[in-house]
Protein backbone atom coordinates (compact mmCIF):
# COMPACT_ATOMS: atom_id res chain seq x y z
CA UNK A 1 0.00 0.00 0.00
CA UNK A 2 3.08 2.17 0.11
CA UNK A 3 2.19 3.37 -3.45
CA UNK A 4 -0.73 5.29 -2.42
CA UNK A 5 0.65 6.95 0.73
CA UNK A 6 1.62 10.34 0.58
CA UNK A 7 3.71 9.55 3.54
CA UNK A 8 5.48 6.52 3.26
CA UNK A 9 7.30 4.02 6.03
CA UNK A 10 10.49 5.95 5.84
CA UNK A 11 8.58 9.01 5.87
CA UNK A 12 6.90 8.14 9.43
CA UNK A 13 9.96 6.96 10.70
CA UNK A 14 12.22 10.14 9.83
CA UNK A 15 9.60 12.37 11.56
CA UNK A 16 9.44 10.22 14.71
CA UNK A 17 13.39 10.47 14.54
CA UNK A 18 13.21 13.90 14.53
CA UNK A 19 10.97 14.92 17.40
CA UNK A 20 7.69 14.75 15.37
CA UNK A 21 5.62 12.28 16.30
CA UNK A 22 2.65 13.88 16.89
CA UNK A 23 2.85 15.44 13.23
CA UNK A 24 3.27 11.79 12.05
CA UNK A 25 0.12 10.87 14.14
CA UNK A 26 -2.22 12.90 12.18
CA UNK A 27 -1.48 11.90 9.03
CA UNK A 28 -4.04 10.28 6.94
CA UNK A 29 -1.48 7.95 5.60
CA UNK A 30 -1.35 6.08 8.67
CA UNK A 31 -4.39 4.80 8.14
CA UNK A 32 -3.43 3.40 4.73
CA UNK A 33 -1.10 0.48 6.20
CA UNK A 34 -2.78 -3.17 6.71
CA UNK A 35 0.07 -4.14 8.58
CA UNK A 36 1.73 -6.28 5.98
CA UNK A 37 4.81 -5.74 7.76
CA UNK A 38 6.71 -5.77 4.22
CA UNK A 39 8.73 -2.47 5.21
CA UNK A 40 9.43 -4.07 8.67
CA UNK A 41 10.58 -7.64 7.07
CA UNK A 42 12.83 -5.80 3.89
CA UNK A 43 14.10 -2.89 6.32
CA UNK A 44 17.90 -2.22 5.64
CA UNK A 45 18.50 -0.92 9.13
CA UNK A 46 16.36 -3.56 10.74
CA UNK A 47 13.74 -0.89 11.59
CA UNK A 48 10.29 -1.41 12.43
CA UNK A 49 7.96 1.01 11.14
CA UNK A 50 4.56 -1.22 11.03
CA UNK A 51 4.90 -1.29 15.03
CA UNK A 52 5.52 2.65 14.79
CA UNK A 53 2.60 3.09 12.95
CA UNK A 54 0.49 1.03 14.81
CA UNK A 55 1.62 3.01 18.20
CA UNK A 56 1.04 6.47 15.92
CA UNK A 57 -2.68 5.40 15.53
CA UNK A 58 -3.23 4.52 18.86
CA UNK A 59 -1.64 8.12 20.40
CA UNK A 60 -3.53 9.73 17.59
CA UNK A 61 -7.34 7.89 18.32
CA UNK A 62 -6.58 8.38 22.07
CA UNK A 63 -5.58 12.36 21.33
CA UNK A 64 -8.75 12.80 18.82
CA UNK A 65 -6.16 14.00 16.07
CA UNK A 66 -6.93 10.73 14.23
CA UNK A 67 -7.45 11.91 10.56
CA UNK A 68 -8.91 8.51 9.01
CA UNK A 69 -10.44 8.09 5.28
CA UNK A 70 -14.26 8.11 6.23
CA UNK A 71 -14.34 4.09 4.57
CA UNK A 72 -11.56 3.45 6.95
CA UNK A 73 -12.77 4.97 9.76
CA UNK A 74 -16.68 3.14 8.90
CA UNK A 75 -14.84 -0.12 8.39
CA UNK A 76 -13.26 -0.42 11.78
CA UNK A 77 -15.92 1.46 14.06
CA UNK A 78 -18.30 -0.97 12.81
CA UNK A 79 -15.80 -4.13 13.11
CA UNK A 80 -15.08 -3.71 16.46
CA UNK A 81 -18.61 -2.10 17.25
CA UNK A 82 -19.41 -5.87 16.02
CA UNK A 83 -17.51 -7.65 18.34
CA UNK A 84 -17.80 -5.90 21.44
CA UNK A 85 -21.59 -6.57 21.27
CA UNK A 86 -21.48 -10.27 20.63
CA UNK A 87 -17.60 -11.34 21.26
CA UNK A 88 -17.43 -12.46 17.46
CA UNK A 89 -17.73 -10.67 14.27
CA UNK A 90 -21.39 -11.14 12.63
CA UNK A 91 -20.65 -10.21 9.06
CA UNK A 92 -24.58 -9.40 7.62
CA UNK A 93 -24.46 -6.91 10.57
CA UNK A 94 -21.30 -5.51 10.01
CA UNK A 95 -21.70 -4.63 6.79
CA UNK A 96 -24.72 -3.27 6.75
CA UNK A 97 -23.48 -0.82 9.57
CA UNK A 98 -20.45 -0.53 7.34
CA UNK A 99 -22.52 0.48 4.68
CA UNK A 100 -24.84 3.21 6.73
CA UNK A 101 -21.56 4.64 8.04
CA UNK A 102 -19.50 4.89 4.82
CA UNK A 103 -22.35 6.04 2.87
CA UNK A 104 -21.10 3.37 0.18
CA UNK A 105 -24.94 1.99 0.48
CA UNK A 106 -25.05 0.38 -3.37
CA UNK A 107 -21.25 -0.99 -2.93
CA UNK A 108 -21.66 -4.54 -3.44
CA UNK A 109 -25.37 -4.50 -3.23
CA UNK A 110 -25.11 -7.05 -6.83
CA UNK A 111 -23.46 -9.50 -4.77
CA UNK A 112 -25.41 -10.22 -1.61
CA UNK A 113 -27.84 -12.81 -3.51
CA UNK A 114 -24.48 -14.55 -4.89
CA UNK A 115 -23.01 -14.36 -1.49
CA UNK A 116 -26.46 -15.83 -0.07
CA UNK A 117 -26.49 -18.49 -2.47
CA UNK A 118 -23.36 -20.00 -2.16
CA UNK A 119 -24.13 -20.26 2.22
CA UNK A 120 -22.00 -17.18 2.75
CA UNK A 121 -24.34 -14.81 4.57
CA UNK A 122 -25.85 -15.59 7.94
CA UNK A 123 -28.93 -13.71 8.90
CA UNK A 124 -28.62 -13.75 12.96
CA UNK A 125 -25.68 -13.81 14.50
CA UNK A 126 -23.84 -16.92 16.59
CA UNK A 127 -24.04 -16.43 20.43
CA UNK A 128 -21.35 -16.97 22.09
CA UNK A 129 -21.48 -17.33 26.18
CA UNK A 130 -18.59 -15.04 26.66
CA UNK A 131 -19.70 -11.86 25.17
CA UNK A 132 -19.53 -10.39 28.69
CA UNK A 133 -16.24 -11.04 28.89
CA UNK A 134 -15.37 -9.64 26.22
CA UNK A 135 -17.15 -6.19 26.45
CA UNK A 136 -15.76 -5.99 29.98
CA UNK A 137 -11.92 -6.82 27.62
CA UNK A 138 -12.46 -3.63 25.86
CA UNK A 139 -13.44 -1.57 28.80
CA UNK A 140 -10.10 -2.26 30.55
CA UNK A 141 -8.57 -1.51 27.14
CA UNK A 142 -10.27 1.84 27.50
CA UNK A 143 -11.49 1.38 23.60
CA UNK A 144 -14.69 2.99 22.39
CA UNK A 145 -14.90 2.35 18.89
CA UNK A 146 -17.24 5.83 18.58
CA UNK A 147 -13.48 7.31 18.86
CA UNK A 148 -13.27 6.52 15.54
CA UNK A 149 -14.26 9.21 13.18
CA UNK A 150 -13.87 9.66 9.70
CA UNK A 151 -13.16 12.88 8.42
CA UNK A 152 -13.96 14.86 5.16
CA UNK A 153 -15.48 13.99 2.45
CA UNK A 154 -15.04 10.60 0.67
CA UNK A 155 -11.56 10.31 -1.31
CA UNK A 156 -11.98 9.32 -5.15
CA UNK A 157 -10.74 5.63 -4.48
CA UNK A 158 -13.09 5.69 -1.88
CA UNK A 159 -16.04 6.54 -3.99
CA UNK A 160 -14.84 4.30 -7.21
CA UNK A 161 -14.98 0.43 -6.49
CA UNK B 1 -0.73 -33.79 21.87
CA UNK B 2 -4.22 -32.32 21.80
CA UNK B 3 -5.27 -29.88 19.30
CA UNK B 4 -7.49 -27.45 20.15
CA UNK B 5 -9.60 -25.97 16.73
CA UNK B 6 -10.05 -22.15 16.50
CA UNK B 7 -12.21 -21.85 13.78
CA UNK B 8 -12.74 -17.76 13.68
CA UNK B 9 -15.33 -15.68 12.14
CA UNK B 10 -14.80 -15.91 8.65
CA UNK B 11 -14.67 -19.88 8.69
CA UNK B 12 -17.95 -19.75 10.27
CA UNK B 13 -19.26 -16.93 7.51
CA UNK B 14 -17.73 -16.00 3.78
CA UNK B 15 -15.31 -18.42 3.67
CA UNK B 16 -17.24 -21.62 4.47
CA UNK B 17 -15.61 -23.88 2.55
CA UNK B 18 -12.50 -23.18 4.15
CA UNK B 19 -14.13 -25.22 7.04
CA UNK B 20 -15.75 -27.47 5.02
CA UNK B 21 -12.65 -28.26 3.47
CA UNK B 22 -10.27 -28.35 6.30
CA UNK B 23 -12.55 -30.42 8.65
CA UNK B 24 -13.23 -32.70 5.31
CA UNK B 25 -9.30 -33.35 4.85
CA UNK B 26 -8.34 -33.65 8.63
CA UNK B 27 -10.88 -36.11 9.11
CA UNK B 28 -9.66 -38.03 6.20
CA UNK B 29 -5.61 -37.92 7.68
CA UNK B 30 -6.71 -38.45 11.25
CA UNK B 31 -5.88 -35.79 12.46
CA UNK B 32 -7.64 -35.27 16.14
CA UNK B 33 -9.10 -31.41 16.06
CA UNK B 34 -11.52 -30.18 19.31
CA UNK B 35 -13.40 -26.84 18.24
CA UNK B 36 -11.96 -24.27 21.25
CA UNK B 37 -15.62 -24.15 22.99
CA UNK B 38 -17.10 -20.66 23.65
CA UNK B 39 -14.11 -18.97 21.37
CA UNK B 40 -13.92 -14.53 20.89
CA UNK B 41 -12.96 -12.93 17.90
CA UNK B 42 -9.43 -12.23 17.66
CA UNK B 43 -9.95 -8.77 16.84
CA UNK B 44 -7.69 -9.27 13.04
CA UNK B 45 -7.23 -5.70 11.07
CA UNK B 46 -9.02 -3.65 13.86
CA UNK B 47 -8.17 -4.09 17.37
CA UNK B 48 -4.13 -3.71 17.24
CA UNK B 49 -3.99 -0.08 14.96
CA UNK B 50 -6.59 1.38 17.90
CA UNK B 51 -5.14 -0.29 21.12
CA UNK B 52 -1.99 -2.82 21.53
CA UNK B 53 -3.81 -4.30 24.43
CA UNK B 54 -6.99 -4.91 23.08
CA UNK B 55 -5.18 -6.34 20.07
CA UNK B 56 -2.88 -8.85 23.05
CA UNK B 57 -6.05 -9.45 24.93
CA UNK B 58 -8.44 -10.62 22.71
CA UNK B 59 -6.46 -12.98 21.27
CA UNK B 60 -5.02 -13.72 24.65
CA UNK B 61 -8.61 -14.99 25.96
CA UNK B 62 -8.73 -18.03 23.38
CA UNK B 63 -4.98 -19.09 24.45
CA UNK B 64 -6.43 -18.83 27.83
CA UNK B 65 -9.56 -21.44 26.82
CA UNK B 66 -7.36 -23.57 24.81
CA UNK B 67 -5.13 -24.09 27.74
CA UNK B 68 -8.67 -24.37 30.21
CA UNK B 69 -9.82 -27.19 27.83
CA UNK B 70 -7.06 -29.31 28.56
CA UNK B 71 -4.82 -28.31 24.64
CA UNK B 72 -1.13 -27.99 23.96
CA UNK B 73 -1.76 -26.17 20.65
CA UNK B 74 -4.37 -24.61 18.82
CA UNK B 75 -4.65 -24.04 14.77
CA UNK B 76 -6.10 -21.46 13.06
CA UNK B 77 -6.46 -21.78 9.38
CA UNK B 78 -7.42 -18.36 8.85
CA UNK B 79 -4.36 -16.13 8.22
CA UNK B 80 -5.33 -13.13 10.39
CA UNK B 81 -6.56 -15.38 13.09
CA UNK B 82 -3.13 -17.31 13.46
CA UNK B 83 -1.55 -14.48 12.78
CA UNK B 84 -3.27 -12.59 15.95
CA UNK B 85 -2.74 -15.28 18.34
CA UNK B 86 0.72 -16.03 17.14
CA UNK B 87 1.47 -12.22 17.73
CA UNK B 88 -0.57 -12.26 21.43
CA UNK B 89 1.54 -15.86 22.28
CA UNK B 90 5.18 -13.73 21.19
CA UNK B 91 4.04 -10.10 22.85
CA UNK B 92 3.31 -12.38 26.14
CA UNK B 93 6.72 -14.23 25.74
CA UNK B 94 8.67 -11.17 25.08
CA UNK B 95 6.84 -8.40 27.23
CA UNK B 96 6.91 -9.21 30.81
CA UNK B 97 4.76 -5.77 31.57
CA UNK B 98 2.14 -6.43 28.93
CA UNK B 99 2.08 -10.26 30.20
CA UNK B 100 1.49 -9.30 33.77
CA UNK B 101 -1.49 -6.78 33.14
CA UNK B 102 -2.93 -9.60 30.83
CA UNK B 103 -4.82 -11.90 33.42
CA UNK B 104 -6.50 -8.93 34.84
CA UNK B 105 -7.33 -7.81 31.45
CA UNK B 106 -8.71 -10.70 30.06
CA UNK B 107 -9.96 -11.80 33.32
CA UNK B 108 -8.66 -15.44 33.17
CA UNK B 109 -5.35 -16.90 33.77
CA UNK B 110 -3.04 -17.29 30.64
CA UNK B 111 -0.85 -19.86 29.90
CA UNK B 112 2.82 -20.09 30.03
CA UNK B 113 3.42 -22.10 26.43
CA UNK B 114 0.48 -22.64 24.19
CA UNK B 115 1.50 -23.84 20.64
CA UNK B 116 -0.36 -21.69 17.32
CA UNK B 117 -0.25 -23.52 14.36
CA UNK B 118 -1.56 -22.78 10.91
CA UNK B 119 -3.05 -24.91 8.31
CA UNK B 120 0.03 -25.01 5.70
CA UNK B 121 2.03 -26.07 8.75
CA UNK B 122 -0.01 -28.77 9.76
CA UNK B 123 -0.62 -30.25 6.40
CA UNK B 124 3.12 -30.08 5.90
CA UNK B 125 3.49 -31.96 8.69
CA UNK B 126 1.30 -35.11 7.14
CA UNK B 127 3.06 -34.82 4.10
CA UNK B 128 4.38 -38.12 3.36
CA UNK B 129 1.00 -39.28 4.66
CA UNK B 130 -0.67 -37.28 1.74
CA UNK B 131 1.09 -38.33 -0.63
CA UNK B 132 1.03 -41.97 -0.35
CA UNK B 133 -3.02 -42.02 0.13
CA UNK B 134 -3.26 -39.32 -3.00
CA UNK B 135 -0.65 -41.65 -5.22
CA UNK B 136 -3.19 -44.47 -4.05
CA UNK B 137 -5.83 -42.61 -5.37
CA UNK B 138 -6.71 -43.44 -8.69
CA UNK B 139 -9.14 -41.96 -10.55
CA UNK B 140 -9.31 -38.92 -10.96
CA UNK B 141 -5.47 -38.37 -10.63
CA UNK B 142 -6.63 -34.92 -12.12
CA UNK B 143 -4.48 -32.91 -9.56
CA UNK B 144 -1.50 -34.61 -10.40
CA UNK B 145 -1.28 -32.22 -13.76
CA UNK B 146 -2.20 -28.94 -12.01
CA UNK B 147 0.32 -26.11 -11.87
CA UNK B 148 -0.27 -24.05 -8.75
CA UNK B 149 1.11 -20.53 -7.34
CA UNK B 150 1.66 -21.08 -3.67
CA UNK B 151 -0.28 -17.91 -2.34
CA UNK B 152 1.50 -16.64 1.28
CA UNK B 153 0.61 -13.41 1.09
CA UNK B 154 1.31 -11.59 4.27
CA UNK B 155 0.20 -12.57 7.39
CA UNK B 156 1.14 -16.34 7.55
CA UNK B 157 4.43 -15.38 7.06
CA UNK B 158 5.30 -11.79 8.70
CA UNK B 159 7.04 -10.77 11.31
CA UNK B 160 8.94 -14.23 11.02
CA UNK B 161 9.74 -13.80 14.74
CA UNK B 162 5.89 -14.29 15.68
CA UNK B 163 5.25 -16.50 13.18
CA UNK B 164 8.05 -18.76 12.73
CA UNK B 165 7.43 -19.02 9.06
CA UNK B 166 10.51 -21.01 7.37
CA UNK B 167 11.68 -17.95 5.11
CA UNK B 168 9.83 -14.49 5.20
CA UNK B 169 10.73 -13.89 1.22
CA UNK B 170 10.83 -17.48 0.20
CA UNK B 171 8.81 -19.35 2.13
CA UNK B 172 8.50 -23.20 0.37
CA UNK B 173 5.84 -24.91 3.18
CA UNK B 174 3.33 -24.48 0.71
CA UNK B 175 4.80 -25.73 -2.21
CA UNK B 176 5.67 -29.26 -0.08
CA UNK B 177 2.01 -29.64 0.44
CA UNK B 178 1.01 -29.01 -3.12
CA UNK B 179 4.49 -31.44 -4.37
CA UNK B 180 2.60 -33.46 -1.98
CA UNK B 181 -0.30 -33.87 -3.49
CA UNK B 182 1.58 -34.40 -6.53
CA UNK B 183 1.19 -31.27 -8.33
CA UNK B 184 3.10 -28.95 -9.71
CA UNK B 185 4.07 -25.41 -7.60
CA UNK B 186 5.05 -22.84 -10.19
CA UNK B 187 7.94 -20.30 -9.32
CA UNK B 188 6.99 -16.74 -9.33
CA UNK B 189 7.27 -13.21 -7.62
CA UNK B 190 4.18 -12.46 -5.84
CA UNK B 191 4.02 -15.29 -3.36
CA UNK B 192 4.69 -12.97 -0.39
CA UNK B 193 3.03 -9.53 -1.79
CA UNK B 194 0.11 -8.06 0.01
CA UNK B 195 -3.40 -8.63 -1.60
CA UNK B 196 -5.09 -5.17 0.16
CA UNK B 197 -6.43 -7.35 2.91
CA UNK B 198 -9.23 -6.06 5.05
CA UNK B 199 -9.73 -3.48 2.14
CA UNK B 200 -11.92 -5.67 0.34
CA UNK B 201 -14.76 -3.13 1.18
CA UNK B 202 -13.50 0.21 2.41
CA UNK B 203 -10.93 0.47 -0.45
CA UNK B 204 -11.45 -2.23 -3.51
CA UNK B 205 -9.58 -0.02 -6.03
CA UNK B 206 -6.54 -0.42 -3.88
CA UNK B 207 -7.47 -4.39 -3.64
CA UNK B 208 -7.79 -5.02 -7.43
CA UNK B 209 -4.90 -2.72 -7.78
CA UNK B 210 -3.23 -5.63 -5.68
CA UNK B 211 -4.76 -8.29 -6.67
CA UNK B 212 -4.18 -7.64 -10.78
CA UNK B 213 -0.34 -7.56 -10.56
CA UNK B 214 -0.59 -10.83 -8.30
CA UNK B 215 -3.15 -13.34 -11.05
CA UNK B 216 -1.35 -11.41 -13.92
CA UNK B 217 2.09 -13.17 -12.29
CA UNK B 218 0.85 -16.02 -11.46
CA UNK B 219 -0.63 -16.44 -14.80
CA UNK B 220 2.34 -15.43 -16.85
CA UNK B 221 4.18 -17.94 -14.52
CA UNK B 222 2.33 -20.90 -16.12
CA UNK B 223 -0.14 -21.41 -13.23
CA UNK B 224 -3.92 -22.89 -13.60
CA UNK B 225 -4.74 -22.19 -9.94
CA UNK B 226 -3.39 -19.98 -7.03
CA UNK B 227 -3.71 -21.80 -3.65
CA UNK B 228 -4.52 -19.35 -0.86
CA UNK B 229 -4.26 -19.85 3.20
CA UNK B 230 -6.46 -16.96 4.36
CA UNK B 231 -9.71 -15.63 3.55
CA UNK B 232 -8.75 -12.47 2.97
CA UNK B 233 -6.49 -13.59 0.19
CA UNK B 234 -9.19 -15.67 -1.04
CA UNK B 235 -11.82 -13.22 -1.32
CA UNK B 236 -10.11 -10.23 -2.40
CA UNK B 237 -8.59 -12.66 -5.85
CA UNK B 238 -11.58 -14.44 -6.23
CA UNK B 239 -14.68 -12.11 -5.66
CA UNK B 240 -12.64 -9.27 -6.45
CA UNK B 241 -11.24 -10.87 -9.94
CA UNK B 242 -13.91 -9.96 -12.51
CA UNK B 243 -12.62 -6.43 -11.85
CA UNK B 244 -8.85 -7.67 -12.22
CA UNK B 245 -8.51 -9.64 -15.72
CA UNK B 246 -8.70 -7.61 -18.81
CA UNK B 247 -11.97 -8.76 -21.46
CA UNK B 248 -10.84 -12.21 -23.34
CA UNK B 249 -8.74 -14.26 -20.19
CA UNK B 250 -9.42 -17.21 -18.56
CA UNK B 251 -10.62 -16.96 -15.26
CA UNK B 252 -7.83 -17.93 -12.65
CA UNK B 253 -9.83 -20.33 -9.95
CA UNK B 254 -8.20 -19.53 -6.36
CA UNK B 255 -8.76 -22.50 -4.30
CA UNK B 256 -7.87 -23.32 -0.73
CA UNK B 257 -4.78 -25.05 -0.12
CA UNK B 258 -7.09 -27.90 2.23
CA UNK B 259 -9.56 -27.79 -1.17
CA UNK B 260 -6.05 -28.62 -2.96
CA UNK B 261 -5.36 -31.76 -0.50
CA UNK B 262 -8.98 -32.98 -0.21
CA UNK B 263 -9.07 -33.03 -4.38
CA UNK B 264 -5.96 -35.06 -4.21
CA UNK B 265 -6.73 -37.13 -1.61
CA UNK B 266 -10.08 -37.77 -3.80
CA UNK B 267 -12.46 -36.08 -1.57
CA UNK B 268 -15.75 -35.00 -3.28
CA UNK B 269 -16.10 -31.18 -4.79
CA UNK B 270 -19.40 -30.96 -2.32
CA UNK B 271 -17.40 -32.17 0.48
CA UNK B 272 -14.87 -29.75 -0.32
CA UNK B 273 -16.79 -26.47 -1.00
CA UNK B 274 -15.54 -26.21 -4.41
CA UNK B 275 -19.06 -25.00 -5.58
CA UNK B 276 -19.37 -21.77 -3.21
CA UNK B 277 -16.42 -19.71 -4.88
CA UNK B 278 -17.36 -17.03 -7.69
CA UNK B 279 -14.27 -18.04 -10.11
CA UNK B 280 -15.65 -21.25 -10.65
CA UNK B 281 -13.41 -23.93 -10.82
CA UNK B 282 -15.23 -26.74 -12.22
CA UNK B 283 -14.07 -25.94 -16.36
CA UNK B 284 -10.09 -26.61 -15.04
CA UNK B 285 -11.12 -29.38 -13.19
CA UNK B 286 -13.00 -30.70 -16.01
CA UNK B 287 -10.23 -30.80 -17.97
CA UNK B 288 -7.86 -32.29 -15.48
CA UNK B 289 -9.80 -35.39 -15.18
CA UNK B 290 -9.98 -35.76 -19.03
CA UNK B 291 -7.45 -38.06 -21.18
CA UNK B 292 -4.16 -37.00 -20.62
CA UNK B 293 -2.64 -35.33 -23.43
CA UNK B 294 1.08 -35.78 -24.70
CA UNK B 295 3.06 -33.27 -23.81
Amino acid sequence: MGAEMSLQPHDVMRLVARGRAMQASAADSLWLCLTCETCSARCPTGADPAAVIDTLREVAVREGVADLPRAIAAFHRSFLDQLRATGRLYEAGFILQYKLRSGALLQDAGNAPAMVRRGKLHALPQRMRGAREVRAIFARCDVEPRDLRGRGRRSREERQP
Amino acid sequence: MTLAYYPGCSLHGTSREFEESFLAVTGHLGIDLVELDDWNCCGASSAHPVSRELGVALPARNLALAAEQGADEIVAPCAACFNRLAAARHALATDADLAARMPEIVGRPLPGAMGVRNVVDVLAAHAPRIEALAAAVLEPRAMARLKVAAYYGCLLVRPSETTGFDDPEQPATMETVIAACGSVPVQWNMAVECCGGAFAISRTSSVVRLGRRIIADARAHGAEAIAVACPLCHSNLDLRQAAMTRRGEEPLPVLFITQVVGLALGLSEEELGIRRHFVDAQPLLAALAGPAEDA
